[in-house]
């Protein structure tokens, strides 16, 4: 072993994680639902960083989506409907050594959720957040969305709904203290690979907007989505997210977009007839409110004493 | 301090010795922002440092600046002082300081004064360039004369301007002298206390106010002709004096837990402003969320992978957080909620006093959700049960709820100063590897108690969840599973129920009348039983500081007695109102319970006027109970 130090074994990770090390139990989704594509991912994503499984926390509410933790080998929060953010900020404001990652859906984050999302942006905790959007109610059985598009019919819109989308990347990059916004889309596996990778990568609130097909209530979306390759465009920039040639080459159209700029990532997030796919937004200079809450960590029993009996002091007769 | 009053060289009207008393309860209302509180909170502490026994209630108006010279703007404090332990707000003053004519009115409507009160009364009134206002002074004179008090005219700010420019701040430190006169306490006590409260503030503040209580307290000697002595009580143990939501915030870092997440409400939210100050040089830190739900799901992620956590909250606050908690339950989440309750329902009173959330706090979730519920009854109490609920939430996996009310949380009463154990505060968060074959929900077959798998401890990987769940915590679909996970957890409760001893019987263990209280009637209720019973009457009292589960013993406690009733600040059907009968009178919460839990025929009086109980009060109504 040439050139090799005789204690090299020592940096070696005392175990590697293989891929079946992430997985856990068969997803219970609809054979065709996107997030499928998602869950494979993100076990692809767990291994190359190879994350200790048992200090990797998945977070969801409620919705189809929200059963992504049941199927991955780590720590997992099913929580309430609407309510992972808030959980998944407790988890990480007192544990800056765990992995945190939020998987929500559209029903979830963006309309029983949409409070908490909001300040979630706001306080910039370091978590990789996956919205995995298919425009509709999958689990409660097709009901409108507030991301559904104008027309939408679901058995509680039967004539169709008609009030216009909300743009989940448009509401994210609009928040105070914003810091890592991306876009991507389940038929393009290898760039949503490229995309969670580069947002668990990035420290602080990192808002993955997943595009995504549902094959039972949306039927029409999917054809639509992924036959209109006019609507698709690709962000490039030496800042952003690079995929291989061979996946950029499946992309029709291309733009040059700084994603430190954040009025021009505003004004992509407006668009309505074209998708932007990849890193619209990231600002690493963002402060993080978990950095707040670790800051007075490792206090002794004594000095907790201490602090108590000086209190006390305080108040002695 | 050039101008300093020298209070030695004051020459000293001639006049009787100070009267000699067991107790003494002395208000003081004023606008909002005129510092009534400050005044009687500093005089309670010089009472308090001193010896005497002290309890003090806030007379707190809904508005902060509400328009001045109010009725229901009122704001003040009670102080009852005493040469033993004081544990309740007593019956009606005996001295109340106005420091306008229309102010008194608010407590007048609440009965807090009688015949003979002496009402020292700001008289600058009296000569105010308004009409209206000369007018309605006049009104209010010859009215609280024909209400029998004895109204003692003061021109407090005339004096005040005689040491400072601005009367307005400060007038509060002049009554402490004239507290500090007509109480015996001398000057010096007054001194230490303002240094003290204003040690963040320049020294041109301090010396002012210094100079203001020597002018009160120099004013009093020369003009007024009395003054009372409440003897101080001998102690050799080291005491504490404090408010409820003080003995709260103290208890949490006494715990242990390391977070504090919350929404603004009050009357709880001042325990997080103890928390936040006092967090930073001990290790923890006050999440202030952005809602009432957020808080406590942010408590709740906190305590799943880490500490047990705390969310400190008020009805309204408890009922948003509903959710949350029955996930708590379901998934085995340690937990601390700490509910300072207010007069409901709704936003309700929200400085008032009520003991309404009980029942919403033992049922406030669909489906069953048994947890631990407890009642602080002192503000001793708050403290110790903040460090009881932190271990018995991990002990047995669960949410662990503290009742308290506005009442507790800003009166202030001495209490033993702790003696601080090592054990109190919470141990490191474990994170040693997780045995293999033991499940995130081995339960055990017959205490239903488990442990949790905390982040970090390797193998000890599962998702936690809210739905229907097995020992593995996997998704159950098998419906034998939820029956058999209910009884597990269940059962917890019924193991925690046999650790605890029955409750103490206040009196004789037989007899006519039986009172059950809970939470900070406790002084009120005792002080009126004892009353009672040195008048011959056969009546003893029970006070419960576990309402889930109950403590063992209640029925046989209850069937010695030939009436049973409870006495509450929460609703009930006046029985009296020929409207309600037995099939649809609705009793008090407490009562409710009691009745479930023991099948016998539980009486109740309870209200909703959002005052704290007097003595005087309870007594009455047991002497109606004994038909006397």
């Amino acid at each position: 072993m040439y050139g090799l130090k005789t204690d090299i074994a020592l940096d070696l990770p005392s175990k590697y994680y293989s891929l079946e090390g992430y997985e856990k139990g068969v997803a219970r989704w609809c054979p065709g639902c996107g997030d499928h594509a998602v869950l494979t991912n993100m076990q692809k994503l767990l291994r190359e960083k190879q994350l200790d499984p048992a200090k990797t926390v998945f977070v969801s509410g409620i919705g189809c989506s929200s059963r992504f933790p049941h199927y991955m080998n780590t720590y997992g929060f099913h929580g309430l409907h609407g309510r992972a953010f808030p959980v998944a900020e407790g988890i990480k404001f007192r544990r800056p050594d765990l992995d945190v990652f939020v998987v929500t859906g559209d029903g979830d984050c963006c309309s029983i959720g949409a409070g908490a999302w909001i300040h979630a942006i706001r306080y910039n905790i370091n978590m990789t957040v996956l919205l995995l959007n298919n425009e509709i109610y999958g689990l409660t059985k097709k009901q409108v969305s507030p991301t559904s598009r104008i027309g939408t019919i679901s058995n509680t819109t039967p004539d169709g709904s008609i009030l216009p989308p909300l743009s989940p990347v448009q509401t994210t990059l609009g928040v105070s203290n914003v810091s890592f916004v991306a876009q991507t889309a389940d038929w393009n596996p290898a760039h949503m690979y490229e995309t969670i990778k580069a947002a668990y990568e990035h420290k602080g609130f990192s808002f993955v907007h997943v595009i995504q097909r549902c094959p039972i209530f949306q039927i029409g979306l999917v054809d639509e989505l992924t036959s209109n390759k006019d609507a698709m465009v690709y962000l490039e920039h030496e800042n952003g997210i690079t995929v291989s040639e061979e996946i950029a080459k499946t992309f029709k159209n291309k733009e040059s977009h700084n994603p430190t700029n954040l009025s021009a990532a505003r004004d992509l997030a407006i668009s309505q007839e074209k998708i932007y796919m990849g890193l619209l937004y990231q600002n690493k200079n963002a402060p993080c409110y978990d950095d707040y809450g670790a800051s007075n960590l490792g206090y002794t029993v004594e000095q907790k004493e201490e602090a108590l009996n000086r209190e006390l002091d305080r108040y002695a007769i | 301090m050039g101008n300093s009053v020298e209070v030695k060289e004051v020459p000293v009207k001639t006049k009787s010795k100070a009267i000699e008393i067991d107790e003494h309860i002395l208000e003081i209302v004023s606008d909002s922002g005129e510092g009534a509180q400050k005044c009687g909170q500093s005089f309670a502490a010089i009472s308090a440092k001193m010896g005497n026994g002290v309890w003090t209630v806030e007379i707190i108006p809904a508005e902060i600046q509400p328009p001045s010279r109010s009725r229901e703007g009122a704001s003040g404090i009670r102080i009852r002082i005493g040469s033993k332990k004081i544990t309740n707000m007593g019956n009606e003053a005996n001295l109340v300081i106005a420091l306008n004519e229309q102010v008194p009115y608010g407590r007048i409507n609440q009965n807090a004064y009688k015949q003979g009160t002496i009402m020292l009364l700001e008289s600058k009134w009296a000569t105010d360039a308004s009409d209206v206002i000369r007018s309605k002074y006049a009104d209010a004179l010859a009215d609280f004369e024909n209400r029998g008090y004895n109204v003692i005219e003061i021109p407090m700010e005339v004096e005040c301007l005689k040491v400072v420019k601005n009367a307005k701040k400060g007038k509060n430190m002049w009554v402490l002298g004239m507290l500090s006169y007509i109480y015996c306490k001398g000057v010096d006590a007054g001194e230490a206390q303002i240094k003290n409260i204003f040690r963040k503030k320049s020294d041109a503040i301090i010396n002012s106010n210094i100079e203001l209580l020597r002018a009160g307290y120099k004013w009093a000697q020369a003009n007024l002709d009395f003054q009372y002595n409440v003897p101080v009580m001998e102690t050799a143990e080291e005491m504490v004096v404090m408010n409820g939501n003080e003995a709260i915030g103290l208890g949490v870092l006494a715990s242990g837990m390391e977070v504090c997440s919350m929404y603004p409400i009050t009357p709880a939210t001042s325990a997080s402003h103890l928390l936040a100050d006092i967090f930073k040089n001990s290790g923890g830190l006050v999440h202030q969320a952005e809602d009432e739900i957020a808080a406590v799901g942010f408590a709740i992620g906190a305590s799943y992978a880490g500490k047990t956590a705390v969310t400190i909250t008020s009805g309204p606050g408890l009922a948003l957080k509903t959710e949350f908690l029955g996930l708590a339950t379901m998934a085995e989440i340690p937990l601390v909620v700490i509910d300072v309750q207010r007069g409901g329902p709704s936003t309700g009173l929200p400085t008032k006093v009520e003991q309404g959330d009980l029942l919403a706090a033992l049922y406030g979730q669909p489906g069953a959700v048994p947890k631990i519920v407890l009642a602080a009854s002192t503000i001793e109490e708050c403290f110790h049960f903040v460090i009881l609920a932190r271990k018995l939430a991990e002990s047995f996996r669960t949410p662990v709820y503290i009742l308290t009310d506005a009442n507790l949380a800003t009166g202030q009463q001495p209490f033993l100063r702790p003696k601080i154990k090592k054990d109190w505060f919470a141990p490191p968060i474990d994170q040693s590897p997780w045995k293999g074959d033991v499940r995130p929900y081995e339960w055990d077959e017959e205490t239903g108690l488990s442990r949790r798998p905390i982040p970090g401890q390797p193998g000890g990987q599962h998702t936690l969840t809210g739905l229907a769940h097995t020992r593995e915590s996997h998704v159950s679909y098998n419906p034998n599973e939820n029956q058999d996970a209910s009884e597990l957890r269940s059962r917890k409760f019924a193991s925690f129920q046999k650790t605890l001893k029955p409750p103490t019987v206040n009196g004789e263990k037989k007899g006519d009348l039986l009172i059950v209280g809970w939470g900070s009637t406790l002084g009120a209720i005792n002080e009126a039983v004892e009353i009672a019973q040195k008048e011959g009457l056969k009546v003893s009292s029970v006070h419960l500081r576990f309402m889930s589960p109950f403590e063992p013993g209640l029925k046989e406690i209850f069937q010695n007695f030939k009436q049973v009733m409870t006495i509450e600040i929460n609703y009930s059907d006046n029985k009296e109102n020929p409207q309600f009968t037995e099939t649809n009178r609705r009793y008090s919460q407490l009562s409710w319970l009691l009745r479930a839990r023991t099948l016998v025929d539980v009486d109740c009086y309870s209200n909703v006027e959002g005052q704290p109980l007097s003595p005087g009060r309870v007594l009455g109504v047991i002497k109606n109970k004994l038909g006397i």
